[in-house]
């Protein structure tokens, strides 16, 4: 009736690492617990009240013997913390190519977005071998993304971006928790990552994937839409204007505002430009725009960053090398649905490029 | 330690102790003698503890099936918050300071009081007052957002009885910090003459490394928890997004005390520990003076890792880093302590009576409670395991199986003094046994559910029943471990009643508090002056040993009376 795993599936490729150094942490932990305990039993038996043995001579402090019990541990400590330290290091690199999914976290559900437009709800299917890269938020509470048979948790916190990778190494279902109290039903906030080979994902994209798009719109193409909708166009136009700087080449580029300060846009300055623009003024330029806090949803926001980065050229993708350039003359058109969507397609490359396949089927 | 003995008044027939100096209730509930608060304290703690331990059982029961039992998932949450709040804050922290502290500080540096009384007198009614509110918010609803308060779940929310039960907490807080401000004054001021720092008893450093913490680190989550509270009642942002507030600032803060506050739990202990296991080894402990050190460091160091509670919270990498960096710096002093103490065994005559075998407990499960904080504090391992039944287990074996392990021991070791009775020796080290073995099989399956991937503060787990067997091994223990904490309760309360008088230093210990006093110390503490000359556990184990040998007739064990 009842089964006695002691270990998850081992289905990432961090999850093999980080199973070498839990493991050589637990040798270490096992080898000093039976030091103390064994020290403690002899001690015990050999001194105990009425015992024959030898008690002249004692002494009562040795700092040789302080030394050898503070030092040694200490550099194993150290020893113990390099390793995890470059383990971790290596687990917080996002790669440079992977399956971009937006993730956000709400009381009591994990909403996933794909590039493309797929939206699934506590599910989120992939391709074995092919890295994911998840961009989160939460739009309540603190929530963690926990993946336990991928060895990989990170937290979701409101009002900013948190991002997590990982790599399936192999397919079938795999837990995804919440790790952290949100309320009532934290322990039913779970869902499934289902890892399929790229012919089942393929299948799936033309299927049963359809299921979850209920517009067929990638999100850029929805954050255009949603950029017309709002009239942002009306100040952030093709070039700079005296109300507004142009968002085209955003991404990547540095800002300096009038309190400043500078920063590289990225996804956490234009949602914070977004939702509290007052928070951070161009320079050049004075506070006009309406805060859309209250006004947008988390979802909407991902979309109209999905078309700002769709508009960025390859900047959205190469932040360090365009950080310095200008912006290459603005893309024709001001973005028209063709380049938004390459630009999309070209952001979750690996999958799309898994979906081209599945087009040469019959 | 000698004393140079001033004739005292003897009167005829027998003397008034602290306890039957005055019977009215009044003479209670206004004392400012810190032995009667120290049992005033004793009584109130026991009780939350037992009210918590209730909690933590219906916790255990509903985890036996992965669709629950009883509880709603909301009630389920309030049950684990409220077992949290009491423990932590209405049990785990005030339990060795303000019991064995309050009552061993003075008669262990040979003073008449505490260096404040009254403030003492507060500092109980504070914890009083701030116990009634918690239980006033239970009973109103309780709370659901967990002993850590988290914003923005507690300050925008959560629906539930947050700002009574802050203010709980806020006001516990200051009872903490009158004992710390105490206790630093005490200390410092009013140790007999010739107690020289190095000739204080260890239990005593700690408590001095303990009140630094206490008043260090307790004003900031009060004033921490004073914002969650106008965050709640004003929607002043500080720490909700939505209000323009940083939700991680909390952790910062929260941390900042919560960390240390560990070691507000668990240094008192190893003070205790101390003097149990140098005691029933008859040698002084090992290395004094690295103990005691190792004290202060790890007060000074304990207030520099709070990051590692939030290696995955959105601070960058390279802090995080840092953080665990210094935490596996901070394993080393407490390293140091369990060594010594282990070496403080070595040639000594070695009594297994109760109090000894609850220190060996301690040792035990405090090592496997702090290797396993290896795993915490090593950024790596801690993606995996944090928020998990790893960290919960960890720390139960750090506060129950070190702290509580040793606050009973200690109970054990100083109740003849506080009471004047001698508890059934032969149940008191069943008690210490039981709750070893039920303590293991109740927390260490939960090491295997955290690594498997289950996380704390879950209700349901009916995604995973392969997780049940290890939550069925859990409730078990903690079914045997219930009975052992009963047995005590049991015991050491027919003891105040029928258990034989205890005589004036039952397992032959050393410290002004033995040797210096009357069986049951009077209101003064004690009746001539007090002047230290030997240093701190001027034990002799060979003198010890030799009272085995064929020549002595008499019975050889400790006296105390045969059981």
């Amino acid at each position: 009736m009842f089964q006695f795993p002691v270990m998850p599936p081992q289905a990432s490729e961090w999850a093999f690492h980080y199973d070498l150094l839990f493991w050589g942490t637990s040798a270490l932990a096992v080898f000093f617990t039976l030091v103390v305990g064994i020290l403690v039993t002899v001690l015990a038996i050999k001194y105990r009240a009425g015992s024959k043995a030898d008690r002249r001579n004692p002494i009562d402090h040795s700092n040789l013997l302080e030394m050898s019990w503070s030092l040694p541990p200490l550099v194993l400590a150290i020893g113990m913390f390099f390793w995890s330290a470059t383990d971790f290091i290596q687990y917080r690199k996002m790669p440079e190519k992977a399956s971009e999914i937006f993730v956000i976290g709400k009381q009591w559900m994990w909403h996933l977005q794909h590039m493309n437009g797929i939206r699934e709800n506590n599910e989120l299917h992939c391709v074995v071998g092919q890295p994911v890269k998840m961009t989160m938020i939460s739009q309540d509470v603190i929530h963690a993304m926990y993946l336990p048979d991928f060895r990989a948790q990170f937290h979701v916190v409101p009002g900013r971006y948190t991002e997590l990778t990982f790599t399936p190494t192999m397919t079938g279902k795999f837990r995804m928790l919440c790790a952290m109290h949100c309320g009532t039903q934290h322990s039913e906030m779970v869902g499934q990552v289902i890892v399929m080979s790229p012919k089942d994902y393929a299948d799936w994209l033309a299927k049963d994937g359809n299921r979850f798009t209920p517009t067929a719109l990638s999100m850029a193409d929805a954050g255009k839409r949603l950029f017309t909708e709002k009239g942002c166009g009306n100040c952030h136009g093709g070039v700079d204007t005296e109300r507004a700087p142009t968002l085209v080449g955003l991404f990547g580029k540095q800002r300096d505002f009038d309190n400043g300060e500078k920063v590289v846009a990225d996804n956490e300055y234009v949602r914070e430009s977004i939702v509290n623009p007052w928070r951070l003024i161009n320079k050049g330029y004075t506070n006009t725009m309406p805060a859309y806090k209250g006004q947008i949803t988390e979802e909407q926001v991902l979309d109209l960053m999905a078309y700002i980065k769709s508009i960025s050229g390859s900047a959205a993708n190469a932040p360090a090398e365009a950080a310095g350039r200008k912006p290459e003359g603005s893309i024709p058109g001001f973005a028209g649905p063709q380049n938004s969507t390459d630009a999309a397609n070209r952001v979750e490359s690996a999958g799309a490029a898994q979906f081209k396949q599945s087009e040469n089927r019959p | 330690m000698s004393a140079t003995a001033i004739p005292a008044t003897q009167h005829h027939g027998e003397k008034k102790t602290y306890l039957t100096a005055d019977h009215t209730i009044k003479s209670w509930l206004l004392t400012t003698d810190h032995k009667r608060i120290a049992v005033l304290y004793l009584i109130s703690i026991s009780i939350f503890f037992f009210a918590g331990s209730l909690a933590a059982g219906l916790i255990r029961y509903e985890l036996t099936s992965p669709r629950g039992h009883l509880l709603s998932s909301e009630a389920y949450n309030k049950t684990f918050s409220a077992h949290g709040i009491i423990m932590i804050f209405f049990f785990l922290i005030p339990s060795i300071p303000a019991t064995l502290g309050n009552f061993l500080i003075p008669l262990m540096i040979g003073a008449r009081d505490l260096a404040f009384p009254r403030l003492n007198l507060l500092s109980w009614y504070l914890y009083s007052i701030a116990g009634v509110i918690a239980l006033l918010a239970m009973a109103m609803g309780g709370v659901d957002a967990g002993w850590t308060f988290y914003t923005p779940l507690s300050s925008l929310y959560s629906n539930t009885q947050i700002t009574l039960t802050l203010l709980a907490a806020f006001i516990a807080g200051f009872s903490s910090i009158t004992t710390g401000v105490n206790f630093i004054a005490t200390i410092h001021k009013m140790r007999a003459p010739g107690m020289t720092w190095f000739k204080l008893p260890l239990f005593v450093w700690a408590h001095y490394a303990t009140s630094i913490i206490i008043i260090l680190g307790t004003p900031v989550v009060a004033i921490t928890l004073v914002l969650v509270i106008f965050e709640r009642a004003f929607q002043i942002g500080i720490f909700s997004p939505e209000l323009g507030g940083d939700p991680v600032l909390f952790q910062h803060l929260f941390w900042f005390y919560s960390h240390p506050a560990v070691y507000i739990m668990v240094l008192p202990g190893m003070g205790v520990i101390s003097e149990l296991i140098s005691c029933f080894s008859r040698r002084p402990v090992f290395g004094y003076q690295f103990v005691a050190y190792s004290s202060m460091a790890i007060a000074l160091l304990g207030f520099f890792v709070w990051g590692h509670h939030m290696f995955l919270s959105s601070q960058s990498t390279l802090l995080g880093v840092v953080f665990s960096f210094l935490s596996f710096v901070l394993a080393i002093p407490s390293a140091v302590k369990i060594f010594n103490w282990a070496t403080t065994m070595y040639k000594g005559s070695i009594h297994f009576r109760t109090p000894m075998i609850y220190a060996l407990a301690f040792m035990g499960l405090f090592v496997i409670g702090g290797l396993t904080g290896l795993y915490l504090a090593a950024i790596g391992t801690d993606v995996h395991l944090t928020g998990t039944y790893f960290i919960v287990a960890h720390f139960h074996y750090v506060m129950v199986g070190g702290a509580v392990t040793a606050f009973l021991g200690g109970v054990h070791f100083w109740w003849p003094k506080m009471f004047g009775r001698m508890y059934n020796e032969f149940l008191g080290k069943m008690s210490a046994i039981i709750i070893f073995v039920g303590f293991n099989l109740t927390f260490f399956p939960q090491f295997i559910l955290g690594y498997l991937g289950m996380p704390r503060r879950y209700h349901l787990y009916y995604f995973a029943p392969e997780w049940q067997i290890y939550h069925v091994l859990s409730t078990a223990g903690s079914t045997v471990l219930g009975v052992g904490f009963l047995l005590p309760a049991f015991y050491l309360t027919y003891s105040l009643f029928k258990g034989p008088k205890a005589p004036k230093n039952p397992w032959g210990a050393k410290g002004l508090e033995w040797e210096e006093t009357d069986p049951v110390p009077i209101t003064e503490n004690f009746d001539h002056k007090i002047v230290v000359t030997k240093p701190a556990y001027d034990y002799d184990a060979e003198e010890d040993s030799k009272l085995y040998e064929p020549e002595h007739k008499e019975e050889p064990a400790l006296t105390g009376g045969k059981h």
